[in-house]
């Protein structure tokens, strides 16, 4: 698989991948990283959203 | 306070002052922004701005364009409306980290409509993916109770 780096697009094969993720009350964060020789080539993020913290203002003034 | 008023602030049916003039029963367009960790962006936002947005290869100021596909509506006693499509940055770069996204209105002037945070990140030749919460009376993205 080729994978979009800051050197062009590269075999996946080539990199040192990595990828952690966490959760908490607002949001689930996950990431994968590709590096090749050390060097941070590609960082991917997606961030899941679990509810709206700023419309719960929003709710409070309204309601 | 009746919950069609609720339901219907959110499709524009109401006006109790001088404007906006609507002048098209279409839906309006929204667009969403990435801020800075450092800006300054929270509920006393009135309207998009550069100040504190992202920059970076592959980013266009003012962000991308929110799907809302699916029409505001109401449960219970809460209006609710959430995104129809994540949110998506493609294929870019941005090297200082940000944590804020601004949803607001780019057919009325840029104006704000909500800002949500969230773990400060960074992105190589990358993608941002922002995916919505359920779309519901209790976690949607935009509600009023």
């Amino acid at each position: 698989m080729m994978i979009t780096t800051t050197k062009g697009d590269m075999e996946e094969s080539l990199l040192q991948k990595s990828e952690g993720s966490l959760e908490n009350d607002k949001e689930i964060i996950s990431w994968v990283e590709y590096r090749l020789d050390d060097e941070l080539v590609h960082r991917s993020v997606h961030v899941v959203l679990k509810q709206s913290v700023a419309a719960d203002g929003v709710a409070a003034a309204i309601g | 306070m009746c919950t069609s008023f609720k339901g219907e602030l959110l499709t524009g049916t109401h006006n109790f002052g001088t404007a906006p003039t609507r002048a098209t029963t279409a839906a309006d367009t929204f667009k969403a922004a990435l801020y800075l960790a450092t800006a300054t962006i929270n509920a006393s936002t009135t309207a998009y701005t550069t100040t504190g947005e992202v920059s970076g290869t592959g980013y266009t100021a003012g962000g991308v364009t929110v799907t809302f596909g699916t029409a505001p509506s109401t449960s219970g006693t809460t209006a609710f409306v959430t995104p129809s499509a994540s949110i998506t940055y493609s294929s870019v770069t941005l090297s200082t980290a940000f944590d804020c996204v601004l949803i607001y209105n780019s057919t009325q002037s840029n104006k704000a409509v909500s800002v949500h945070t969230f773990g400060s990140q960074t992105v190589t030749a990358g993608t941002f993916t922002l995916t919505m919460p359920v779309n519901d009376a209790s976690t949607g993205l935009i509600r009023l109770a």
